[in-house]
């Protein structure tokens, strides 16, 4: 398990400086701790590509985002992704619960869950599985293809990494 | 009115600000009339010019982020109008030409003949909400709304006008974001 409040501090002193998504329970502890801090204001999206959208713009402001989605969100932001970010090249970090990960989960997440991965990559959306203990690994790549290909790059995040607040 | 004619009240009135323009022809006849560093064409992506334009707003409290929008492409992102009110960023202005069509794809009709977008943007609470019927309203409100706390918005309604001679945007997007960032970050 990670700590949701050194994670949010670890991407603090990354430089993201902008958080805005919608929600999913997995997150919950995540997004709690990004809710309580006033310094670096997390911003409720309506749907996940209204936030791929607000990331975007924050970016073009000059900010460094992250964007806080369920799996599910990913059908949702396709077209954002492949139409806005991928072809402007306008970096994010993408923070998706993988929900349905090896077919244990409701019936609605089974389906996305089975096919998340490979949907990322017909997208050619780069990603990793964040663990508990991979977190300097995964984050130096989330940096370098941010920083230097300017391209989002996605940490899934599986049932149990953070804490959940029900 | 025709579309391009609000335009070419609008053009004018602008100094150093990021623009962000919905996809298609809106785009194209911004850029063929006058094409600016600040202008971000949004040439996919359709509904999210207002999310990109409020995150820019976010990001540069001290600018004045605007935003030109078409009704389809409000109509499809509609929540944002409440991410937007919401967030009550004052230095954001909506700006959206309503021709009560799909004009980009063969003018099919939308749901503005029946649906106010400005009431609905009233609704949401955007506390500055204003409507041009004619050419000669134009500037007066776009001026207002400059010069007012927003976020603002003004329904412009106006007729297809539709002119094949006006080509695509030619910049790639990169060179439209590197343009776009340098206006939107300058000191
Ligand atoms: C997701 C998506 N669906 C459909 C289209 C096709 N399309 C491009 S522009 C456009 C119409 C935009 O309408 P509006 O915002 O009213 O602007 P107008 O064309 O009238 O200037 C459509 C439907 C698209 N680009 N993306």
């Amino acid at each position: 398990m990670l700590d949701s409040k050194s994670f949010v501090d670890r991407l603090r002193s990354a430089g993201f400086d902008f958080y805005a998504g919608v929600p999913c329970s997995l997150l919950s502890g995540l997004i709690a701790r990004m809710e309580s801090d006033a310094d670096v204001p997390y911003y409720p999206a309506v749907r996940e590509d209204a936030a791929v959208g607000l990331c975007a713009g924050a970016y073009m402001g000059g900010k460094l985002p992250v964007l806080l989605m369920q799996n599910s969100g990913l059908g949702y932001s396709l077209n954002a992704f492949t139409s806005l970010n991928l072809i402007y090249k306008i970096p994010v970090l993408v923070i998706m619960s993988w929900r349905g990960c090896g077919g244990k989960d409701a019936p609605e997440h089974i389906i996305m869950g089975r096919i998340n991965e490979q949907l990322l990559e017909t997208s050619e959306m780069d990603y990793a599985e964040l663990t508990d203990e991979n977190q300097d690994e995964v984050l130096e790549r989330a940096m370098k293809k941010i920083k230097e290909e300017r391209l989002p790059f996605t940490l899934l995040v599986k049932k149990g990494l953070f804490d959940e607040r029900h | 009115m025709k579309g391009i004619e609000a335009f070419q009240e609008l053009l004018p009135l602008l100094k150093d600000e990021p623009v962000t323009l919905a996809n298609g022809f809106i785009s194209r006849q911004v850029y063929n009339l006058e094409d600016r560093e600040g202008n971000f064409y949004m040439i996919g992506s359709m509904g999210l010019a207002s999310s990109i334009g409020l995150g820019v707003a976010l990001a540069q409290p001290d600018k004045k982020s605007v935003i030109f929008d078409g009704d389809g492409n409000v109509l499809m992102a509609m929540g944002t109008l409440a991410m937007i009110s919401a967030a009550a960023p004052k230095n954001l202005v909506h700006v959206v030409v309503d021709n009560e069509a799909y004009e980009s794809t063969g003018k099919q009709a939308t749901l503005s003949n029946k649906i106010q977008l400005d009431e609905v943007a009233r609704g949401t609470g955007y506390p500055l909400v204003m409507r041009a019927e004619k050419k000669e309203e134009i500037g007066p409100a776009f001026k207002k709304l400059m010069d007012s706390p927003g976020p603002g918005f003004l329904l412009i309604k106006a007729e297809p006008s539709f002119d094949s001679s006006m080509g695509r945007v030619h910049h790639t997007p990169e060179e439209i974001r590197d343009r776009f960032m340098k206006v939107a970050t300058a000191k």
